[in-house]
């Protein structure tokens, strides 16, 4: 049955490349296009009413008295606790589905890729499932932005101001 | 000795391989979308009264074994081989699914299309006369998957429109031969490994959809039938996206469909009511739609002859952070009621 007949598929078979050339074409055309529109809308939305809610909570500590800076910090402290606890409470994976980036990008969604892990991997133990998987998501913001932190403040540095 | 083979990619059953009972085992949203009445036994949520998915899901597989035995009125000890799949590393639902079963097991992985491998591999051994009862049973856990193949469940990621939604499920089918009943598998084609370099990893569809052209050409080929020999060709998993590649990638291939060609994963849920974007996926897909949809409708006499392509995605997230391409195969069973 082997030998002669045995026919090699794939990249030798001019049916088949002819068919692999205009495939990226024939699915592009089929894909289902993202409601850009939509998406920018909605992320707009969701984005702007959690930075609305941050502000608030600002103006709250400012009015009690806080300085600018003491109330900037503590104002990221309460967002992140609320952004903590609705991903416990499984709010957050739905608002992320919905919003997108506009829920994504604020100082919430950092809480939301920090808790996310935590919650999924407490099943693998403390050490070796919560703990090493903590910034399996956020591992990659906090690196990128400490290494842009030490470039801009040394190029601050240096230009003396 | 019978020569089974066919052309150059394909098994004859001969006179078939019997389908003696089938049980399917599905979550709340797959009951909740429109083939819910079909499937026999729904979770009351995700979880399962387990502290993780891999658990339940393992759980789900075991009761569709068991369940698939009682219908066939067979005790564990009457079959010879069990054959599983499923979609974690290292085969773990299919282990600890049946590590408490007195059965000689075989696991088997072509991602989604584990179904239709399993029916192969026990097929060939049915009729090869090296058993006489095999269950094949396979699982597919949304959450479970999630966490392997992408993010953590809870985390807030909005999914593009061609995303597809891993079916909770599992599904098993008893095999007998000779078959003791009209309704048999009679012919079945092994797919090749295709890959089309698709990179995204949510574009299963579009990945899987040349896998499912390939064999259905070559089922059609070595057979020498028509597409309409089928009453219904039912792919596994490529979603209504998916499904349209394929219907054109067929057509370049100058095979017009003019028969009912549907995908598992379009069917099961909902799409305007259910936030499943292109359908579903995952080995839940064809198993639980085929076992629970379509086996329970053939003696209605809804279809005759039914072509089963179980799609699977051979996806390695490694492999595609290493930038990459994602390959694909197909398995095709022909199941059919034998005229008398």
């Amino acid at each position: 049955m082997m030998g002669s007949n045995v026919k090699r598929p794939s990249s030798s078979d001019p049916v088949r490349v002819e068919h692999q050339m205009d495939f990226d074409a024939v699915a592009a055309q089929m894909r289902p296009k993202p409601l850009l529109a939509r998406n920018l809308a909605v992320a707009y939305l969701v984005g702007g009413v959690i930075c609305m809610g941050g502000q608030a909570i600002n103006n709250l500590l400012l009015s009690l008295g806080l300085d600018k800076a003491a109330a900037g910090g503590r104002t990221a402290v309460v967002l992140i606790f609320i952004g903590a606890l609705l991903t416990g409470l499984g709010v957050y994976d739905q608002l992320g589905r919905f919003g997108g980036a506009g829920s994504a990008i604020p100082i919430t969604g950092f809480a939301n890729t920090v808790v996310a892990p935590a919650m999924e991997f407490t099943r693998e133990g403390y050490v070796l499932g919560m703990a090493a998987q903590l910034f399996s998501v956020a591992g990659p913001v906090l690196v990128y932005g400490l290494a842009s932190a030490v470039v801009s403040a040394a190029v601050r540095y240096a230009a003396g101001f | 000795m019978t020569q089974r083979k066919a052309g150059k990619r394909s098994i004859s059953f001969g006179p078939g391989v019997g389908i003696t009972a089938s049980s399917t085992v599905v979550g709340p949203m797959e009951a909740a979308g429109p083939l819910g009445r079909y499937f026999d036994t729904v979770l009351p949520d995700t979880k399962y009264g387990e502290k993780c998915w891999e658990g339940t899901e393992s759980k789900m597989l075991k009761e569709a074994c068991e369940s698939v035995m009682q219908n066939a009125k067979a005790q564990p000890e009457d079959v010879d081989i069990i054959v599983t799949s499923d979609l974690l590393n290292q085969l773990t639902s299919s282990s600890y699914a049946v590590r408490e079963m007195p059965i000689n097991h075989l696991g088997v992985y072509s991602a989604c299309a584990g179904f239709a491998e399993g029916v192969i591999v026990a097929g060939m051994a049915l009729v090869g006369g090296f058993a006489s009862k095999a269950v094949v049973a396979v699982s597919s856990h949304h959450d479970a998957a999630e966490r392997q193949y992408r993010f953590p469940t809870e985390l807030g990621v909005q999914r593009p429109p061609w995303a597809q939604w891993t079916v909770t499920g599992a599904g098993a089918a008893f095999l007998e031969f000779p078959a003791p009943d009209p309704l048999v598998v009679s012919r079945a084609t092994l797919g090749r490994v295709v890959d089309y370099g698709v990179k995204d990893a949510y574009d299963m569809g579009a990945a899987m959809a040349p896998a499912a052209a390939d064999t259905i050409e070559a089922h059609l080929q070595d057979f020498g039938l028509p597409i309409n020999h089928y009453d219904l060709i039912l792919t596994g998993d490529l979603g209504s996206y998916g499904l349209e590649v394929l219907r054109e990638l067929l057509a370049r291939r100058g095979i017009v469909v003019d028969t009912q060609l549907e995908d598992c994963g379009a069917l099961i849920y909902d799409r305007n009511k259910q936030d499943v974007h292109s359908g579903g996926s995952g080995l839940g897909s064809s198993a639980t739609v085929f076992n629970g949809y379509v086996l329970k409708q053939i003696p209605q006499g809804r279809w005759r002859k039914v072509l089963l392509v179980a799609t699977g995605a051979l996806h390695s997230p490694v492999r595609v952070k290493q930038s990459e391409s994602i390959p694909s195969v197909a398995h095709a069973i022909g199941v059919e009621v034998k005229e008398s």
